[in-house]
């Protein structure tokens, strides 16, 4: 049974869609997947309860010399420490593994942190362990981290990154990804950024403010003073411009922010109102939603300026659109047919069709970075988090709730964030939800929070 | 808003009939009230304090969940805006568009445009000048009745009118 983790990824994932599809008693899905049929990529949504219920052991990560640091932490065994706790709190908070420690647990000498005295783990639950190192590097801070198999007493996976004393939550994020990934078969998502509105005040008069946090929450900063309402971010892929909405003049428009000086910029030169903005995958174009006499279209602009391409030319709302991760299509929202539903076009705004066909109202599609499914909000009195493949079919719920909306995938395509909104007192909170639907939690965050948007992992 | 709607929703508006199926609304101004603006110890006149005095609550027009169109109580509500505004043809007026926060974010921006673009259209079929007249969406972000329920969301379904001063 242990063995089955030494495999190679694709031989892990053969077992899985093997099984018959998870116990319907505990999966929110009201329509069941059939096999994956378009796209050509393997099944959307495995049955992961395998990996996901491993024990998996993370010891301090220990140092050859406790001397201080530039961090906020303290000495490199005090970050040692904050290290490893960092990487459990990741495999616990996101519903992935069984992680236990670092505190309760035998702590090895800094000489067996690549060599593990196995026999102090025979006797305990643990099938897996973590186990690193935390070294000052010249002004830099060298992070190792090691995965092993217990029982079969072999390393799994193992490297080591030098960061800015600044950076050192990153080196815990990428070691939690080394081990997500060799375990699960799955991308990295947890060394990635998170936009979104921060929300305080009445629900008459909400004040909005642009936000940015690392995946877990940490590094959170304010951008903007709310002082103009700030709505719906998104990353670039190179995590140096955000695109948001701001009332900045009085009116809606789409402007630039950039994260480290706070300089803005107007993306687009128009009396008319300008909603939605999105970045292409490649980062080299943007798409935005212009109301003119009372009708909204899609143009996609080069992101550093240009000529406006107008993508569609119906009467009624059409707005957002989201990216196939090759950039060749865009799935986008339009109430041409009467309600707001789902359609699918080439970048081009050529072979515009609709896809959403579930009663109700179907919203705010997002392409997965993956390709397989879309994320969307349906509307048929509650709003849910659901997901379909960009054919149009396999439509899953993954949210039960008052009000849930706009979805933002994680890098990997695995998780999804949206934020879910209190009936009555408006208050909204920001949640991730797995592709089975099972594993949902709140992130925290200083203040109410909104329109999450999910950077990709950091370069 | 094709100008064949605007035709027939003016007729229904001249013609006074009653539509029972929408927001709350607050009574109709008084004839013999509604012309009254200047008397002294009252708002100055030409000011967004005698619009409001003037439009008694009809500064606002309510719509139907996901519509934009414009019936005979919006037709008027707009009539009674449309008089204040010919009487002040320097006073510009802005138009804020607003929907329930029964909708996703962005599609209320849209649908809150689309609604001050109709009230808008409205006033200038009526013969203000539409350059007088701006509009602004706020979507579902500025709600003035803050309950959860079918009431609040008839009265944050709307389109205000405000002069500038």
């Amino acid at each position: 049974m242990k063995s089955l983790f030494l495999f190679p990824l694709a031989l892990i994932a053969a077992p899985v869609l093997a099984q018959p599809v998870a116990a319907p008693a505990a999966a929110p899905a009201t329509v069941p997947a059939p096999p994956a049929e378009e796209g050509g990529l393997t099944g959307s949504v495995s049955d992961e309860s395998d990996w996901q219920n491993l024990d998996i052991a993370i010891t301090n990560f220990q140092t050859d010399a406790d001397v201080p640091t530039q961090t906020s932490v303290g000495t490199t065994s005090q970050l040692g420490r904050g290290v490893s706790q960092i990487i459990a709190a990741n495999l616990r908070n996101n519903g992935l593994f069984k992680p236990a420690g670092p505190d309760g647990l035998p702590q090895p000498l800094f000489s067996e942190v690549q060599s593990p005295n196995f026999g102090l783990w025979s006797g305990r639950s643990d099938e897996m362990l973590v186990q690193g190192s935390v070294r000052m590097a010249g002004d830099q801070i060298a992070v190792g981290c090691y995965l092993f198999d217990v029982a079969l007493k072999q390393q799994l996976a193992g490297a080591s990154w030098t960061v800015a004393p600044a950076d050192w939550r990153r080196a815990a994020h990428k070691c939690s990804d080394l081990v997500y990934s060799r375990l699960s078969g799955e991308n990295p998502f947890f060394d990635s950024r998170i936009a979104y509105i921060a929300e305080t005040g009445p629900k008459s008069r909400r004040i909005k403010r642009l936000a940015v946090m690392d995946s877990d929450g940490a590094n959170h900063v304010f951008l903007t003073t709310g002082q103009a309402i700030a709505l719906t971010p998104r990353y670039s892929p190179d995590y140096r411009q955000i695109l948001y909405l701001s009332y900045l003049n009085g009116s809606p428009r789409i402007y630039t922010i950039d994260p480290e000086t706070r300089s803005q910029r107007l993306v687009v030169q128009s009396n008319n109102p300008i909603f939605a903005p999105r970045w292409s995958p490649d980062g080299k174009w943007v798409l935005y939603s212009m109301a003119q006499a009372g009708n909204t279209d899609i143009y996609r602009i080069p992101a550093s300026g240009g000529t406006p391409l107008r993508l569609t030319n119906t009467p009624g709302i059409n707005i957002g659109g989201s990216f196939s991760p090759d950039g060749s299509k865009v799935v986008f929202e339009s109430d041409r047919s009467g309600s707001q539903q789902i359609y699918i076009m080439n970048a081009d705004g050529s072979d515009q069709r609709r896809i959403s066909f579930f009663g109700g109202r179907s919203a705010t599609p997002e392409w997965s970075p993956r390709g397989d499914q879309i994320a969307f909000t349906h509307i048929a009195g509650n709003f849910r988090i659901a997901v379909m493949s960009p054919g149009g079919g396999e439509l899953r719920y993954l949210t039960d709730s008052w009000q849930d909306e706009a979805p933002s995938w994680a890098p990997n395509g695995r998780i999804i964030q949206f934020f879910r909104t209190q009936q009555n007192s408006g208050k909204a909170t920001l949640w991730q939800v797995d592709l089975t639907g099972r594993n949902q939690r709140q992130l925290p965050t200083p203040v109410d929070a909104s329109d999450p948007a999910w950077g990709p992992i950091r370069p | 808003m094709s100008k064949g709607n605007i035709a027939i929703a003016l007729a229904v508006g001249l013609a006074l009939s009653a539509c029972a199926t929408k927001a709350p609304k607050q009574l109709p101004p008084d004839p013999g009230t509604a012309s009254v603006g200047a008397n002294a110890g009252g708002p100055v006149p030409g000011s967004q304090a005698d619009f409001a005095a003037f439009t008694q609550g009809q500064d606002t027009v309510y719509f139907d969940t996901d519509r934009y169109n414009i019936d005979s109580e919006d037709a008027a509500a707009l009539a009674t805006q449309a008089q204040w505004l010919m009487r002040y043809p320097n006073k510009r007026a802005t138009i804020e568009g607003h929907c329930d926060e029964r909708g996703t974010r962005e599609y209320n921006l849209a649908l809150g445009e689309r609604r001050a673009n109709a009230a808008k259209t409205y006033l200038a079929s009526l013969g203000v000048d539409a350059t007088r007249l701006n509009t602004v969406s706020y979507g579902k972000e500025r709600p003035v009745a803050m309950g959860s329920d079918e009431a609040s969301w008839a009265k944050n379904r709307r389109a205000v009118t405000v002069t500038i001063d």
